[in-house]
């Protein structure tokens, strides 16, 4: 019962702040409501008996994409400060093409899943000896190692995140020339 | 007692949130936060699979954490995008941005 208050409380406060993300004029104000939603999906993954990757939630999400996105802002603030509206001509279209999927989505969720707790596959979490979840990080370290398993996605994962490295580098670096315009 | 299904429905209805603010904003920045909110929808997703079907097995998190993986990257890339594109169009509204209309 406890843990179903504590869900709504993590899934109000991560659907609260990213309608908030999606609707605020200020883009600061909605980078900060994006870290708090983030903080919410970090607190389901904690729930989910996930706390790794909670954790790395933490770090990846809110201590380095959205300082990234901050400083975006920050650096494109002069444009941010227009009264324009936030949203483009198609927002109505938007919304109800988004309304529609989320239609969608729940009728498919609730008619493959049970809704109501209980003891069913998929009413509650599968029961698993403690000692299983406490060494998940271990076996997923271990699989993403082994010949057998992941390690070839994990590779290209190390080359992928160079390549965004330098890549990222050369799109923001400025060409020559431009540095006196700045 | 958490139905595996009240996690499906918050990741869609956090997916769903997600794509409105990729099509419906003006911001480039603003559309790449709608992207980092559906990519978020998908791990919530993923996590959940992972812990009510097959909490054996290391699979549901290996692959939340290449979606986080793969989610840096392309925060970083798309920003130094929106910093060059900002640096010689003076705009980061993706609609201005037309330079292959015509």
């Amino acid at each position: 019962m406890s843990q179903q208050i504590i869900f709504f409380i993590l899934a109000a406060i991560t659907l609260t702040s990213a309608v908030v993300v999606v609707t605020i004029r200020n883009l600061f104000h909605a980078a900060l409501a994006l870290m708090v939603s983030f903080l919410g999906v970090a607190g389901i993954y904690v729930l989910l008996e996930a706390p790794f990757l909670g954790m790395a939630q933490l770090l990846v999400y809110i201590g380095a994409i959205s300082i990234l996105i901050i400083f975006a802002i920050m650096m494109t603030r002069r444009l941010m400060q227009t009264n324009e509206s936030p949203f483009n001509s198609q927002a109505v279209g938007a919304l109800v093409g988004a309304a529609l999927a989320l239609v969608i989505l729940f009728v498919v969720i609730i008619r493959l899943y049970p809704m109501a707790p209980g003891d069913g596959v998929g009413q509650s979490a599968m029961a698993v000896d403690p000692a299983i979840l406490q060494s998940s990080v271990a076996r997923m370290g271990r699989s993403f190692v082994s010949a057998e398993a992941y390690v070839l996605p994990f590779e290209v994962a190390s080359v992928l995140l160079l390549a965004a490295l330098v890549g990222s580098i050369v799109i923001a670096w400025p060409r020559r020339g431009e540095e006196d315009n700045q | 007692m958490i139905p595996l299904s009240w996690y499906l429905l918050l990741s869609a209805a956090l997916f769903c949130i997600g794509l409105y603010g990729v099509l419906a904003r003006r911001n480039a920045i603003a559309i790449l936060m709608g992207v980092e909110l559906m990519l978020n929808a998908v791990n919530i997703n993923l996590v959940a699979f992972w812990r009510y079907l097959t909490p054996d097995r290391s699979v549901g998190l290996v692959w939340a954490t290449f979606v986080l993986t793969v989610a840096a990257a392309e925060a970083a890339v798309g920003l130094a995008l929106v910093i060059s594109v900002y640096r010689n169009r003076d705009s980061v509204i993706a609609e201005e941005l037309d330079t292959l209309k015509n």
